[in-house]
């Protein structure tokens, strides 16, 4: 048995790791924000072109800790498959900010060399198989991701993340019966923030929801709340340990909310400020470091740390962003296929 | 050897399946053969791992096969006919022929999509369609559809072996034909086949078509007309060359389809030659309805010899 004082230093140690995820995307993000400010044409806002990141851009702001404690618990050779908003994700499987936001710059040196953006940031090398513009439609390719893992006899597991929305679109329940029926090594995330764009989900769905339709299905799942880093961890550490050793799919249901609105420019003026304000009252980062402070032996010096690096890793992100190059026109018909592919008009 | 159309396919894959062990086949009913006989016997040979029972989940089963391709595997997919493709058009469009394209090159899709197309006796409006069409304007995709048991056998073997994804249109009425066939042969995907040679006229068509058009080609010959004949065979990217190059020598071309004409792919093809050479052009497809179950109604869908041999009479005229 380990001595108390070990102990400690663990969760000392998980907590800051968790902690340091979270603040990472929260820096990510409020700095894709700013650079977004008039880059989409939406909800009555005029586009402009000063914007450096254009287009909708969809933040999890508020929604960290699901990012981080599920995939606190996800390896290298894992997969994964995110949502619109999927900057927290990507971010937590290991993809390098830099990257990312060169990626939303539309830069060459972006992970999809520009051609993805936001919507569909990925990093394959890391396993992170994309973001994806269309609701629910990660849940199959995750499936199928599994499916080839449990042939080609791997060790390593699909981790798919989907909203509150996603569980009302039929890829939802054909994913789910799939991975039941071939007993599948897949982790279902939901990850409700409660807004399924600009209406509210509750009144949208019938029934108690992404955990009952499992149930449905045969499908284990836990409920968690999603702004405590904490549960969200231990809950996601127990579903990840029952697929990896073999025991099917699970579904892990994290309840959070969306802080800001449906995208980057959206001022969400369809709702209840005092809704918000007090969503803002349980922000995950601050329970965190609220949480870590309360340990015995926590040293502020370490969160500041950790805040101070996470902000000079996103300035320098975003300074390489603007600094490169970017992509040759000429790339526009590269990757659209081998047999038949060029200019074709 | 001779084998039907069917038979032609399922030779094909299993010598495929047996060359490539990252090749698996789902789908509904493809264990016991797939509802068309095209799968016969290989569950029993490969395993119910590598050709796999799925739930009538049309979305799932075009997503897992986006997903098990982007982890390593070959997936062939079954949609028993085209028009059930329509329930997973997201995970085609969207999903697996952008894929590689949007996030830059980080992943492929090598799937072999087989949705049956064309008029079924009496099988109505949702179970008769030719939409080849609507995937030859998708960026992203190979589109196949073979005419003959050859082809079935040729241009699949090449559709596994391409990189893209590939939707490959096998014709429901074609099932039965019989025809020798070449084992070995594997199709150079974008080459027509010429059927027939001749200097008045080029006839472009592709599927079942091409059994009317054969028809109409003798009865022309009989009254002068030398019809040359192009089976495209490769839908996305058409053998572009080999139709420029005919016309040039004929002076005149007809596109055939069973698809509804209006924005149907004969359109493309008349245009590029209208464009590039200034020759007479003409399409001759299916009015703009759906097909009919009654046979006088069902009729009305169907392009026959009679009315391309009035097709290719006015343009030679």
């Amino acid at each position: 048995m380990n001595a108390p004082g070990a102990a400690l230093s663990e969760d000392l140690e998980r907590l800051a790791a968790l902690y340091r995820t979270m603040v990472r995307i929260r820096c990510f993000e409020n700095a894709a924000e700013a650079a977004s400010q008039g880059g989409v044409s939406a909800f009555g806002e005029a586009a402009h072109g000063r914007a450096q990141v254009r287009g909708p851009l969809h933040l999890s702001t508020g929604q960290e800790a699901v990012a981080a404690g599920v995939c606190a618990h996800l390896r290298r050779e894992d997969y994964l498959t995110s949502t619109h908003r999927g900057h927290g994700h990507t971010l937590a499987k290991g993809a390098d900010p830099a990257r990312m936001m060169a990626e939303l710059f539309g830069k060459a040196s972006g992970f999809n060399g520009g051609k993805g953006g936001s919507m569909h940031i990925a990093d394959f090398s890391v396993g992170m198989l994309g973001a994806n513009g269309v609701v629910a439609a990660g849940l199959p390719i995750a499936v199928g991701a599994a499916h080839a893992l449990k042939l080609q006899g791997r060790d390593a597991i699909t981790a798919c993340f989907f909203g509150d929305g996603a569980i009302n679109r039929g890829p939802f329940l054909e994913a789910l019966n799939w991975a039941r029926v071939h007993e599948l090594p897949v982790l279902f995330v939901c990850e409700d923030n409660r807004w399924s764009a600009t209406t509210a989900s509750g009144p949208m769905i019938a029934g108690l929801g992404a955990g009952a339709r499992a149930a449905a299905l045969d499908i284990g799942s836990l409920e968690v709340d999603g702004n405590d880093v904490l549960a969200v961890h231990a809950a996601a550490g127990r579903l990840v340990d029952e697929v990896r050793s073999g025991g099917g799919p699970r579904l892990l249901h994290a309840r959070t909310y969306r802080v800001k609105g449906h995208v980057s420019v959206d001022p969400a003026t369809y709702r209840d400020p005092a809704e918000l304000a007090a969503a803002l009252l349980t922000d995950p980062i601050a329970r965190a470091r609220a949480a870590y402070l309360a340990l015995p032996a926590a040293e502020q010096g370490t969160l500041d740390a950790i805040d101070a690096a996470a902000t000079a890793e996103i300035e320098a992100a975003l300074a390489a962003a603007e600094a490169a190059p970017w992509p040759d026109p000429a790339s526009a018909y590269t990757d659209v296929q081998d047999t038949g592919a060029g200019v074709w008009r | 050897m001779r084998m039907s159309y069917a038979e032609a396919a399922a030779a094909a894959l299993a010598l495929e399946m047996q060359a490539r062990p990252e090749i698996v086949v789902l789908g509904e009913d493809v264990g016991r053969g797939g509802i068309f006989g095209q799968y016969k016997g290989l569950q029993q040979r490969f395993g119910a791992e590598r050709v796999i029972d799925t739930p009538i989940s049309e979305t799932a089963i075009l997503g897992a096969g986006v997903g098990m391709a982007l982890a390593g595997l070959r997936p062939v997919v079954e949609m028993r006919v085209v028009d059930f493709a329509l329930c997973g058009m997201d995970e085609l469009v969207n999903q697996a022929a952008k894929n590689r394209f949007m996030f830059g090159g980080q992943g492929r899709v090598p799937m072999v999509v087989r949705m049956p197309i064309g008029i079924w006796d009496a099988s109505a409006a949702q179970h008769s369609q030719s939409l080849e069409a609507w995937f030859a304007h998708l960026p992203g995709v190979v589109v196949l559809a073979p005419s003959t048991p050859q082809d079935n056998s040729a241009l699949l073997r090449a559709a596994l072996a391409c990189g893209d994804p590939v939707v490959y249109l096998e014709h429901k009425t074609l099932w039965g034909a019989s025809g020798e066939i070449d084992p070995g042969e594997v199709a150079t995907l974008g080459r027509a086949r010429l059927r027939r040679s001749g200097k008045d006229l080029t006839l472009v068509s592709w599927s079942r078509q091409l059994l009317a058009c054969e028809e109409a080609c003798d009865a022309l010959a009989a009254e002068g007309i030398a019809v040359e004949l192009i089976d495209l065979a490769t839908l996305w990217p058409w053998d572009r060359d080999a139709v420029l190059a005919s016309c040039a020598r004929t002076g005149a071309l007809l596109v055939v389809h069973e698809a509804v004409q209006v924005a149907g792919f004969g359109a493309e093809i008349a245009a590029t030659v209208a464009e590039a050479l200034g020759c007479k052009v003409r399409r001759l497809g299916a009015p703009r309805i759906p097909v009919g179950y009654s046979p006088v109604l069902e009729a009305q869908s169907r392009i026959g010899a009679a009315d391309i041999v009035t097709a290719a009479r006015a343009l030679c005229a």
